[in-house]
């Protein structure tokens, strides 16, 4: 299952391209409620392409959500994992408040804005 | 409520001026229902806002200065009232209760709930680690240990210091063998 969609998000893995984009809002009940986001995060990273995790239309995370961002980087710092991209988008506030602590967990993570 | 250890600055509010109270029942609800009412309600709470941060189609910076002020409305009210429906003490029949208040130079965001003893002292315990940590350093050892032990504990409130610059204070008032009636209040400068 490559994808989840909720009352407000939809969440798209598509491997060949290995690029993950999470669109719409997403405030889920703690970490249990992400499990399925969570999973799929972990799929993203065990791909033999260079990941992609495609922020740009993802207005709204809340804290939880964030918690499973970086549990992501953690991951991919711990697995080593080559050429992570994350793409934010300049004009959604929390990416602009929040993403970069990303970079701070994974210093070799490519952040880009569009 | 006769309040006791403030942590912070607690803000005496002006009685007057703009705000703006939801209250909430929360033994009518499960909490999975009630659950998209808190992201209803921030939104709601970052709309409101954006009437006093107008926007003039001639000047861009006041366009994302309204839009910054309510990502940030929208999101420190969303965590607080998270934190309030998965912690609040039910049992008390207590309301909770959020209330923005706007002065001059700050969206003040003040929620209040009861809660156990117990969770009084845990709360206390991160207050205090907080006030005794610099606030970044912790932000980013929060971030790791919760992707060792798969939580998400204190994130929300961390990432309003860190992230949205935000001044957090406390109040807690005990009610004997009632448990305590927690204030936690969010000042955002604007």
């Amino acid at each position: 299952m490559n994808t989840i969609e909720g009352e407000n998000y939809a969440i798209a893995l598509d491997e060949p391209s290995a690029r993950l984009t999470m669109n719409g809002t997403l405030r889920l009940n703690g970490l249990d409620e992400y499990a399925p986001v969570s999973a799929l995060l972990s799929r993203l990273l065990s791909l033999p392409t260079a990941p992609t995790l495609d922020l740009t239309c993802l207005g709204f995370l809340n804290s939880s959500g964030i918690a499973v961002l970086s549990k992501f980087v953690i991951e991919a710092r711990t697995k080593q994992v080559a050429g992570l991209s994350i793409i934010g988008s300049e004009t959604v506030p929390w990416q602009t408040k929040s993403l970069r602590n990303l970079q701070r967990l994974m210093p070799s993570l490519a952040l880009s804005w569009q | 409520m006769s309040a006791e250890n403030p942590y912070g600055d607690f803000w005496t509010l002006p009685t007057g001026g703009e705000r703006l109270t939801l209250s909430f029942s929360p033994g009518q609800l499960p909490l999975q229902q009630r659950w998209r009412n808190n992201g209803l309600s921030a939104d709601f709470m970052g709309d409101y806002v954006t009437a006093f941060f107008p926007r003039d189609d001639a000047d861009p910076a006041t366009g994302q200065r309204q839009a910054e002020v309510k990502g940030a409305v929208s999101y420190i009210a969303n965590e607080l009232l998270e934190n309030a429906m998965k912690y609040h003490d039910a049992a008390s029949g207590a309301p909770i209760e959020i209330e923005l208040v706007m002065t001059s130079e700050q969206v003040v965001l003040t929620l209040t709930n009861h809660i156990t003893e117990a969770q009084a002292a845990d709360f206390r315990q991160f207050i205090q680690r907080l006030a005794d940590s610099d606030a970044d350093t912790l932000y980013m050892d929060q971030l790791e240990s919760n992707a060792m032990t798969g939580s998400s504990s204190g994130l929300g409130l961390l990432t309003m210091v860190n992230d949205y610059g935000a001044a957090l204070a406390w109040r807690f008032a005990p009610q004997g063998a009632q448990g305590v009636n927690a204030q936690t209040q969010v000042a955002l400068t604007v």
